[in-house]
């Protein structure tokens, strides 16, 4: 099998992931589809070292999970503060600099 | 298990038929993560797409990683998204109304040209080049020779990420931490505040649900006695689930009240 099927498969999951981001507006749903373009990348990193015959690809989708998990811990600590101060998890109602 | 998947890996029929089964299944996951409803369902929808993810690596000659991905994604923090989702509840925010007029047909022809134009690139960059393999790189095994780089050529970005870790901790913490401004209120205050308030409606606490000899369940708005619903006797969260039964079907007109006398 091709292994460049992988690469499309990762293409299509980062498509959805930011057709997800836009669309939707609650902010952990949000969130879950940015983890999903990630991991749609470190999809990508994997099959490249696949294909390239070298283990650097991978090195770089292990660093990429570590920044992952950065990343989620601090967001969803952010999710929370807005919750606890605006009672509402909705993207929409975080408009204070419009007004 | 990680042996049978290792040897799927290695012959290019199975990997085929492992890839054409769960890559569709993940791509219908993803789709449908965007689709439902609730967020509960969307994370469990992510932490599929995730094990299928962890398969795919695996499969790729990348033991580590797949088991790195399980542990990490659907162990940690796929249970950390369902903590805040607990945490934070259901709200108006889960329905998928678009709040933004003409947003959603942008967004997906957006993404139908993304796409295409990610897949036909990829089409033009790969066509007719086989995959090198890792059976060479991979020859100690795959953890030894992860580490051998890890420790070696990219000690520095990997100490890095560590002060990077502990930032984060220490974020999250700084941020999830909530000081009080105002004292805690007492027992004593509290109940001065139920007795000396607007009404002495909730002086005896929030009526219970549910319409005795009826429905008695938590999902059912008790009746008052003018027959119209008690909206306090209904937990906030279940109504705005959308969870909560029609009232209507419980009411007292329902049924005949007259009193007969015995002769």
């Amino acid at each position: 099998m091709d292994a460049s099927n992988y690469l499309y498969i990762s293409a299509l999951l980062f498509t959805i992931g930011a057709v997800g981001v836009v669309v939707r507006r609650n902010a952990i749903v949000v969130f879950m589809c940015i983890e999903l373009m990630l991991n749609a990348a470190n999809l990508s990193f994997v099959t490249f070292s696949r294909i390239n015959g070298d283990l650097n690809g991978q090195i770089m989708a292990f660093f990429t999970m570590v920044v992952a998990a950065c990343e989620v811990v601090v967001g969803l600590a952010i999710i929370v503060t807005i919750y606890r101060s605006r009672r509402s998890a909705s993207v929409d109602d975080a408009s204070l600099l419009k007004r | 298990m990680l042996q049978l998947a290792l040897e799927v890996g290695q012959t290019a029929k199975p990997e085929a038929v492992m890839f054409w089964i769960l890559g569709p299944l993940a791509v219908v996951a993803s789709l449908a993560m965007l689709l439902v409803k609730k967020a509960v369902h969307s994370a469990i929808l992510m932490a599929f797409v995730m094990v299928i993810l962890a398969i795919f690596y695996i499969a790729q000659d990348a033991a580590f990683l797949g088991i790195v991905q399980i542990v990490v994604y659907t162990g940690a923090v796929m249970m950390l998204f369902l903590f805040i989702l607990m945490l934070v509840g259901v709200d108006s925010s889960d329905s998928l109304t678009e709040t933004i007029r003409g947003l959603r047909p942008i967004a997906i022809t957006a993404a139908v040209g993304f796409g295409g134009l990610m897949v036909s690139l990829l089409g033009q960059a790969t066509i007719g080049r086989s995959a090198v393999g890792l059976s060479g790189a991979n020859a100690e095994g795959n953890v030894q020779g992860i580490a051998k780089l890890l420790f070696s050529t990219y000690v520095w970005p990997f100490e890095v990420v560590s002060a990077l870790l502990i930032t984060a901790a220490l974020g999250a913490m700084v941020l999830a931490h909530h000081q009080r401004t105002t004292t805690r209120p007492t027992q004593r205050q509290l109940s001065i505040d139920r007795f000396r308030g607007d009404s002495l409606g909730t002086a005896a606490g929030l009526p219970g649900p549910g319409v005795y000899a009826r429905h008695n369940a938590v999902d059912v708005p008790a009746l008052l006695p003018d027959g119209t619903p008690a909206a306090a006797s209904i937990n906030a969260s279940l109504e705005a689930r959308g969870d909560m039964l029609d009232y209507k079907k419980f009411e007292l007109s329902e049924i005949n009240t007259k009193v007969e006398e015995e002769k």
